[in-house]
Formats: structure tokens, C-alpha cells, sequence
């Protein structure tokens, strides 16, 4: 039950013994945010009147995609029933839960993971009607490997389609409990959200930290603020951080200032100080959230702690696409934008890029291809821009014949010649999916050069299939492929590790003679022709016919493994021209220079923009719904 | 034309033209157009402004010469004291041949009245082959006329039912003989190619059966198959095939083969005209060289002026065009209250004259003085040289005409001309 405001223990002030960390894992549409949203109204953090729809996730994109990307931390009072504590029924001491709001995709495993080494104990919660997704399941090992506590619970019981038996022998399953001890509720209507709160205090292990040594807090999150600069979220393992310190980034040794510190319930809320086992934010004044990198420690500049906590990786970018302006004259405004968007995405990196068929753009890497989109998204949305964006690739490694070394995030950067070795990423993927699609999801698997790893049954209809797979394989397609071949039941996750020597080439694409960089890909050999084939055929049609005729091919080297003509047109004029057609000529010939001026030259052809486009996203691995 | 208007800007209620349209008007010639907005059916192809008798809305065919004289009278109002005759007068549609003979030589005097006739004007009138006989065209003769233009499409029977077209092959050709015994001293046939289901040999017999027939003028049109005919419906649902773009560009050079060898004369992109005075076929006829081509049609692709009268038509004086209401109810209406028809006009800047100009001369056989272009234009002009789309001896002169390939892709070299 709420907790009265007297007996709250303050920040800076709060028992480790009083503090319980946890976070929700749960699939897009199971309902973790209204699980969230209830939990905030049940402990009295959001009044009622105040409550809008999914509290915790504030990007529009977010909202709309049900996503959520960036994770913050509410810090809710909640006391249990004295008997939960071994008492009679009556009102129990009140505690701190600090929820901790996880990103959800499989782009953001990172993140996730220093999300859940923030917390002691977690819900797994999984929708009554559907089972656990792929992705859940891979939180949950996460969750399992950094030891946290999980309490299973179904949610949506009040749906007319919910299986909870079903799905509670799964989770049991799974996590090796008992089904009568996987929660029951309806976030929707708020049944069982009580009990729930009182396991999450019952269960969950308190925070276990040092409380007079150097502090130490871990970043597991860092966003920026137009207003506030970048406010990270910490939790604090050791020792305590009081206001208007000074501080230390333990991976750069960079130095800040606390302008604030405190805790968000859910709005910031300033206070004294976080102490051992407390989560809450800080404030230093800095504008980019490359300076307060998540998984970092967070120590005070003097007496400071000298190891810092483990865990901490840079962000690497794994997918590269290049990002052209449709109008090259907003470069610069793409270049701003791109700018902006980093200050609150540390995985995000580009680089100017000059595509002889795209003109100026940027080479921008990702964490994966829900990344991508939702960049690209936000650039088009926030900012206005049209863009091109071409297929999206990997990072290869090409060791040549002389030894020298050279890492290609350009298709069209690969180099030419005596190759001895070329090495790409690849991911572990793990795919749940009804049982009866087994044999075409590992028939696309195969085809997309996977090694199978193993198999198992999660129930008798559903299974879990683990393969190795390039990561070139999974950007090209593959789940829009893996949704089709399952009717959209089976689910994906990945997670990269490590890479592999493969035997791929770059297939060029020549228009009339000249190479079209834009159109370059790197694809293993066996798969090389089939690339040209459909390529060449696409631009076939794309491209309008021009007054010569234009050989349309893809080559490897300079052999050409694929060629198409487009014919050179023939007729090209309006047959009638008399009084009351020369007002409507004039403003078709106006019409047709304007569409002549979005033409982009290769040598000597024109190809409209649409071409680019439509050849570009056909072959993008679509990340909509990738979730 | 074509039942779309463009988008343009109000004209004043009496139809008043800025003054600096009618100045140096006495330098151009005058024409003048009768649009007869009635068919008796309507074509699958047909997208011009034309109206069936059930699509009338009570306005009615016999009051129609009558409104049409307001408007020759308000022209004669809104062209002040201008003292042109007028050179030709060409009447189209619809179907002009729909309405008695009686009434067009009503609309043509009623011209002849406010402005009079040039000694030596053309006057034309379009024909469906299916609407007139000798007393029709006897009539016509008395009224004025001295050409008509007939509708004749195809000499195949599947091609005509394609097209919707009511006459019987075979039918054109007599029409020419009567237009001849009736004295019209200059007769075209009007064809169309590449309709669907139309092979080569249909085309090809098309071509022989009018240069039989002896007109001094052909006009081959490639059809177009605009958005919203009754034909683009059939095509989209697969009821008949699209025709092939190399198909028009292979049918062209069939007529132009044919044609020249008749002795008929390509002078713009889709007209060949006998040049000794002669008809297809080498019999002799009035007038002297190019006496045979269309002069009201050439007022239109060089810059002179006209006045359209009748619903949706469309005028041009001294750089303002503007094109009247299309429906013939309110466009009754608006002169019943003394207003001008006109629904919107455009008033044509230097540039837009110039790539007007652009345009529509290029698709001459006398071509467009280089001396129009900028130099992006000009060097466009030798690129097209080198790559055979414009005659090198004209260019060496100074001016661009278009090669046979060259009038193919006219609308391509324009594009280039106009930087």
C-alpha cells in the first residue's frame, strides 16, 4: 500500500536494507508500460489526474512504435503489509522501489545490460495470451547471468484469449520454479499490481554495497536535455555522492562539477545525495552525452575510488549506411541535424562521405537496424530532411596478399586485387518460433549461410533455435523473411560475436560504363550473381530510356556476370500541339525541367531519384517492427 | 482540345485585355475558332470539351449559333478599333457537321460582320464523315467554307469500333470526292495510329485508302490515351493492350514514307500538306506553294493571334491566353448577362514567350531561329547536331530544325533547348 510522505525514507538517507532495484522485462505489446503506468498510480507517485497513457516513454517515435529506447529510473515509496514482513496485517515499514526502465531491442543489448547490473531483481512479464518472444527470453538470460531474483508474471489474465496455465507451466519452465508461483495480473485494470509490489519487496534482494568506502556509482543511463544538459542516471554501489561535489569519469579521467543530484518520481527531483544502493541522476552541465558514457563508474575527484566498477565497453557500431540529403543543398542542415542527435546517442558515429551518384553525404554507423531506422526516422520527422539512405552493411575486415589490413565500411571502399582473407561480423541469433515452422525457419537460415547451434523446446509447440549467422545475412531481409515463413509468429534476437572468414566479393553495378557506387555490395560469392541479376533487372525498369541505348551491369572485378539494355527511346514527342494545348504544354515542359533538375548524372545517364530510392529500400533489410 | 483548363487568374467581367495586348496588333494576323461543343456520341478516346445531347443540361443546340454571335460581338467590343480582318476561321470540336449547315453559316457570318473576311481567308470546319452529304456541303460552300478537315481515323473496321467511331470504312474517301464536286478547294483526312489492336498492315492500308482518296492534307496523330476516357478504362482493365511507344515511333515513319512518296509534305510534327499546289496522288489543285497546309493552324504555332469563341475555347492576342467556361450552360449564361465566358487567363511573360516560342517552332519544317537560345540551349543545339536530331545545314544557318528521327524525340530536344 502507498506509503504515508512521513515515513518515506529521503535520498541520501534510505537503508540499503530498505531499497529494492528492479526492472521489467517484457516483450513490445506485453504491456510494460501500463504495468509501469499502474505501479507509478498504485504507490501514489503520479496522481490519477496527472496520468497519461504510458508515462515513462516520451519520445513521440517511441509512443508510436512502442518502443523504448531511452530507460530512466523512478524511485516509488511502497510499504508491504506487516505480514509480508512477518507482522499481523497491518502497515509496514516503507521502502524504496526504484524501478528501472530497460530499452527493449535487440539493438540495445548493451544498454540492457547495464540497465539490469543496476538492479537486484526483476519481473519477467510476459502476456497470459501469448508466451514468451525471443527477445524476453534473451533479457532473461541476460538477467540471469548478472544473478538477479525473477518473479514471473503473466499479464493481460482479464483478456478472453489468455492461456495462464499454458504459459505459467513455460515460465516455470524456463526459470525453474514452480507454475503456482508465476504472478497473475491485468496491468489494465490494475488486478494483482498490489501483490506484485509486495513480491518485488518480499523477493527482491537488497543492495549490497560499501557504505564508507570511495564512492562508486555505475552510469546505466545517459540522456540529454535541451534544458538541463545531459543528465545521467546512476546507481550508487559504494559510498555516497553528495551535491555540488566534484566528480571523475573513470574511463577519461574527464572532471565535472555536480550541479545537481537526486531522483526522479516521477518528475527530477533535487536532493542531498544518492548513498549506497540508491539510483537517481546527476547533473554536471555537460552538453553531450558522450561525456557520461553508460557503463562507467562515477567516482569523487578527491579520495576517489582507483578501480572502477567492470562492465564497461564503447558503444561499436555495427551497421553502416551512407545518408544522402534528396535535395544536396541541405547537406549542411543533415550535418546539424546528425550533430544534434548524437548529443543524446553515444552509439551514434558518421562521417563525411562523397558518393559520386549521391553527391555529399555521411557515412553513419549503428548499433543495428532498428537503430538506423529510428534515426533515419527522426531525421525525416524532427528535422525535415528527405533522405536517401543506401543499403545497409557491416564492418569487414580485408587482409590482402602483402598482409597490410583494411577495415571497409563502404561497399564501394573495398579493395580491389590480391585479397587474401576477408572476415565479417557475425551473431548469435536466437529464434522463437511455433513448432511447426522448424523446417523453414532453418531452411532460411541455411539459405542465409547459418551454422546451426542447437534447439529446444520451450513446450510442446514452441521451440528455441540458436544459430550462428552473419550479420550481413540478418541486416538483408531477414526478419521481414523470418515473419513471412512463420505468418509473423516466430520472434529474433542477436547478439554479435565475433566475426568469421568468409568468402565474399564486391559485385560493382556499371550504368553505361560507369560504376554506380551508391549500388556496390559485398556479398558472398555464390550469392553474387543472383545480386547482379536482380539488381540490373530492377534498374531495368527504374531507369526511363534515354536517347542512346544504356547497358545496365554488374561486374566483379571487371568480369560481368550480369547485363541488361535499356533501350534508347524512340518517340518522345506529344502528337497534337494546337491553340488550347500550349498553356498546357508550356506547364508541362515546366513540370518535366523541374523533374529533370532531381535527375542525379551517372556519366553520362540520367537516373531520377525514385531509382535510387526504390532500388535501395527494396534491398534494405527492414527493421519496422523488429521490436 | 483537351477538357482540362489550366490554372490562371481571373479575367474582368467584360473581358477587357491589358493595353499592351492589343499594341502592334495590326502586324499580326487574326484568326479566328469556332468550337461546336456537341457530338452524337462520345468517342472512348475523346477528352475533348464536347457534350451529348443527354449531358446538355437544358441548354440547347438551337439556340447555340445565336449565344455564339454574342461572343463574336463581345470580342468585336473587347478588340476596340482594331482593324484587322480576319485571315482564317477554323470551326471544331464536337462535331461541328452535327449542327445544321444553316447555323454555321449563321456563326461564320456573324464574324464576317463584326470583323470581315480577308479576301483570300480559309475557312475550315471539321467533318465526321458519317454527318455530311453533298447538300450539307454544298451549303457549307455557299455559307463560305472553303476546306473542311474529315475525321477519318482508319480505313479498318476493328480499329474504327476501338475508337468508337460511327462511320463505315470506305466512307472518308467519298466524302473527299464530294468535297470536291462541292467545290472545297482543300480537303484533309485526319488519321490516328496506334490504336490498339492496329497492326502495321492496318496502318499501312489506313495511309493508301486516304492518299486514294486525294486530299491535299493529311494529319496523322499517334492516339493518346488520356486519364479518365472511357479507352484508358478499357486499358487499365486489360479489355484491350496499351500500344508500345516504339510501335508510334515504327508507324510514324511508315506515314512519313508514304506520305512523301504521295507528295505530301511533312510541315509540323503531325502534318504533311501537297507543296506544288497539287492533291496526294499528283492531281492539280488551287493555290501555290504550301497553299495547301493549314494556315489557321500555323497562326497557332507562330505567335499570332486568335480569338476562340464557344465554350472551353481558348484564345491567344498578343501574349494573353485565356480559355473560356466549359460547359454551355453557364457559358449562355454569362453572355445572356453581357459578362465575358472567359475563365481564366494567363499573361505571358518575355520568358514564357520565348520557350513558347521554343516549342512550338521547333515542331515546324521551317524550324526555330538559333538566336532564341541562351548559350546552355545553344550548345544543347550542336550536342543535338552531333547526335542527328537536328539537320546540320538548317544549323549552319542559324536555325534548328528537326531531323525525321529529331521529330520523334521533340519533346526531349526542347527540353534541352529551353536552358
Amino acid at each position: 500500500m502507498p506509503a504515508t510522505e512521513t515515513t518515506v525514507p529521503q535520498p541520501s538517507r534510505t537503508e540499503p536494507a530498505l531499497i529494492r532495484n528492479f526492472c521489467i522485462i517484457a516483450h513490445i505489446d506485453h504491456g510494460k508500460s501500463t504495468l509501469a503506468d499502474r505501479m507509478l498510480q498504485i504507490t501514489g507517485v503520479v496522481e490519477q489526474r496527472q496520468m497519461r497513457e504510458q508515462y515513462l516513454d516520451r519520445m513521440d517515435i517511441e509512443r508510436e512504435r512502442g518502443i523504448t529506447i531511452k530507460s530512466q529510473a523512478v524511485r516509488m515509496p511502497w510499504s508491504p503489509p506487516e505480514d509480508a514482513g512477518g507482522g499481523d496485517g497491518g502497515r509496514g515499514t516503507a521502502h524504496i522501489l526504484n524501478m528501472i526502465d530497460t530499452p527493449g531491442h535487440v539493438d540495445f543489448t548493451y544498454e540492457v545490460s547495464r540497465s539490469l547490473a543496476a538492479c537486484e531483481g526483476c519481473i519477467l512479464l510476459v502476456d497470459a495470451a501469448q508466451g514468451i518472444e525471443a527477445q524476453t527470453l534473451a533479457n532473461l538470460y541476460l538477467a540471469m547471468e548478472n544473478d538477479l531474483t525473477i518473479i514471473p508474471v503473466l499479464n493481460k489474465i482479464d483478456l478472453p484469449a489468455a492461456q495462464p496455465e499454458k504459459f505459467a507451466a513455460e515460465l516455470a519452465g524456463l526459470i525453474g520454479c514452480d507454475p503456482a508461483d508465476v504472478l497473475r495480473v491485468s496491468a489494465k485494470t490494475g488486478q494483482g499490481v498490489e501483490e506484485l509490489l509486495d513480491e518485488v519487496v518480499r523477493q527482491v534482494p537488497a543492495p549490497v554495497g560499501v557504505a564508507d568506502a570511495p564512492a562508486r556509482a555505475m552510469i546505466f543511463d545517459s540522456v540529454y536535455d535541451s534544458y538541463r544538459g545531459v543528465v545521467t542516471y546512476v546507481k550508487v554501489v559504494d559510498g555516497m555522492l553528495g551535491r555540488r561535489e566534484r566528480i571523475k569519469m573513470m574511463s577519461t579521467g574527464a572532471q565535472h562539477e555536480l550541479l545537481e543530484i537526486g531522483t526522479n518520481s516521477p518528475e527530477m527531483t533535487p536532493a542531498d545525495g544518492l548513498s549506497v544502493g540508491e539510483v537517481g541522476y546527476l547533473i554536471t552541465g555537460v552538453k553531450d552525452v558522450r561525456q557520461s558514457k553508460v557503463g562507467d563508474t562515477v567516482t569523487r575527484l578527491s579520495k576517489g575510488a582507483t578501480e572502477p566498477l567492470g562492465g564497461y565497453k564503447d558503444p561499436k557500431p555495427m551497421v553502416f549506411s551512407g545518408l544522402y540529403p534528396v535535395d544536396g543543398s541541405d547537406y549542411p542542415e543533415l550535418r546539424d541535424a546528425l550533430d544534434k542527435l548524437q548529443l543524446n546517442d553515444a552509439a551514434l558515429v558518421y562521417e563525411p562521405e562523397t558518393s559520386a551518384a549521391l553527391g555529399f553525404g555521411f557515412r553513419v554507423g549503428f548499433l543495428g537496424l532498428l537503430h538506423l531506422e529510428v534515426i533515419r526516422e527522426r531525421l525525416e520527422r524532427e528535422f525535415g530532411l528527405d533522405l536517401i539512405a543506401t543499403a545497409p552493411n557491416v564492418i569487414y575486415r580485408v587482409v590482402l596478399e602483402d598482409r597490410t589490413e583494411h577495415v571497409v565500411t563502404n561497399p564501394s571502399e573495398f579493395p580491389v586485387g590480391k585479397i587474401e582473407e576477408v572476415f565479417e561480423p557475425v551473431v548469435r541469433a536466437t529464434i522463437l518460433t511455433p513448432s511447426e515452422y522448424i523446417g523453414s525457419v532453418m531452411e532460411l537460415c541455411q539459405n542465409r549461410r547459418g551454422t546451426l547451434l542447437g534447439m529446444d523446446y520451450l513446450s510442446e509447440e514452441r521451440v528455441e533455435i540458436r544459430y550462428t549467422l552473419p550479420l550481413a545475412e540478418v541486416v538483408f531481409d531477414f526478419f521481414d523473411q523470418l515473419k513471412s515463413k512463420t505468418r509473423g509468429y516466430a520472434s529474433l534476437d542477436y547478439e554479435p560475436t565475433g566475426e568469421q572468414s568468409s568468402q565474399l566479393v564486391k559485385v560493382d553495378i556499371l550504368l553505361h560504363g560507369d560504376k554506380v557506387d551508391a549500388f556496390s555490395a559485398i556479398t558472398h560469392k555464390d550469392k553474387a550473381y543472383a545480386y547482379g541479376v536482380r539488381l540490373v533487372a530492377r534498374l531495368k525498369e527504374l531507369i526511363p530510356r534515354q536517347a542512346f541505348e544504356v547497358p545496365v551491369q554488374a561486374a566483379i572485378g571487371s568480369r560481368v556476370i550480369a547485363r541488361e539494355t535499356i533501350r534508347a527511346i524512340r518517340k518522345d514527342v506529344l502528337a497534337k500541339c494546337y491553340g488550347g494545348d500550349i498553356s498546357r504544354k508550356r506547364k508541362l515542359l515546366e513540370r518535366q525541367k523541374e523533374g529533370k533538375k532531381r535527375m542525379k548524372m551517372v556519366g553520362s545517364v540520367e537516373v531520377p531519384q525514385e531509382a535510387f530510392i526504390a532500388v535501395l529500400s527494396s534491398d534494405e533489410g527492414d527493421g519496422k517492427g523488429k521490436k | 482540345m483537351p477538357s482540362v483548363l489550366p490554372d490562371g487568374e481571373p479575367v474582368p467581367a467584360a473581358g477587357t485585355l491589358p493595353p499592351e495586348a492589343l499594341a502592334g496588333a495590326a502586324d499580326r494576323p487574326l484568326g479566328f475558332y469556332a468550337h461546336v461543343p456537341y457530338c452524337a456520341t462520345r468517342c472512348g478516346y475523346c477528352d475533348f470539351n464536347t457534350y451529348t445531347a443527354a449531358e446538355l443540361r437544358g441548354t440547347s443546340r438551337d439556340d447555340y449559333a445565336a449565344t455564339f454571335a454574342e461572343e463574336v460581338r463581345l470580342a468585336r467590343k473587347v478588340l476596340g478599333d482594331d482593324p484587322r480582318e480576319v485571315e482564317t476561321v477554323f470551326f471544331g470540336g464536337g462535331t461541328p457537321t452535327l449542327l445544321p449547315a444553316a447555323d454555321l453559316g449563321r456563326m461564320l457570318a456573324a464574324i464576317r460582320s463584326e470583323f470581315g473576311l480577308a479576301a483570300d481567308a480559309e475557312v475550315t470546319t471539321e467533318a465526321n464523315p458519317e454527318s455530311v452529304g453533298p447538300a450539307y456541303l454544298a451549303e457549307l460552300r455557299e455559307a463560305g467554307f472553303n476546306r473542311i478537315s474529315f475525321g477519318m481515323q482508319s480505313a479498318r473496321d476493328h480499329v474504327l469500333r476501338v475508337l468508337d467511331r460511327a462511320h463505315t470504312p470506305g466512307r472518308p474517301e467519298a466524302c473527299v470526292a464530294e468535297a470536291r464536286a462541292a467545290g472545297f478547294a482543300h480537303v484533309n483526312l485526319d488519321l490516328i495510329y496506334g490504336t490498339p489492336g492496329e497492326t502495321d498492315d492496318d496502318w499501312r492500308a489506313s495511309l493508301a485508302a486516304a492518299l486514294g482518296a486525294g486530299p491535299d492534307h493529311v494529319s496523322a496523330y499517334a492516339l493518346i490515351v488520356e486519364e479518365g476516357t472511357r479507352l484508358a478504362r478499357r486499358i487499365r482493365r486489360g479489355e484491350v493492350p496499351p500500344t508500345d511507344d516504339d510501335v508510334h515511333a515504327d508507324r510514324y515513319l511508315m506515314a512519313e514514307e508514304a506520305l512523301s512518296a504521295a507528295g505530301l509534305e511533312w510541315y509540323e510534327v503531325s502534318n504533311w500538306a501537297a507543296t506544288d499546289g497539287g492533291t496526294a496522288g499528283g492531281g492539280a489543285g488551287a493555290g501555290g506553294a504550301g497553299a495547301a497546309r493549314c494556315r489557321h493552324n500555323e497562326l497557332y504555332w507562330t505567335g499570332a493571334d486568335w480569338w476562340g469563341a464557344g465554350p472551353g475555347a481558348h484564345s491567344h492576342v498578343g501574349g494573353v491566353r485565356w480559355w473560356n467556361v466549359k460547359h454551355p450552360a453557364p457559358y449562355a449564361e454569362a453572355l445572356a448577362a453581357g459578362r465575358s465566358p472567359a475563365a481564366g487567363r494567363e499573361v505571358l511573360t518575355a520568358e514564357d514567350r520565348r520557350v513558347e516560342r521554343i516549342l512550338l517552332e521547333l515542331r515546324l519544317s521551317a524550324g526555330v531561329p538559333l538566336s532564341l537560345l541562351r548559350p546552355a540551349g545553344a550548345e544543347a543545339a550542336d550536342r543535338a547536331v552531333r547526335d542527328g536530331l537536328l539537320e546540320r545545314g538548317p544549323h549552319a544557318a542559324g536555325r534548328g530544325v528537326l531531323t525525321l528521327r529529331g521529330r520523334l524525340l521533340a519533346d526531349a530536344v526542347v527540353r534541352d533547348l529551353v536552358d
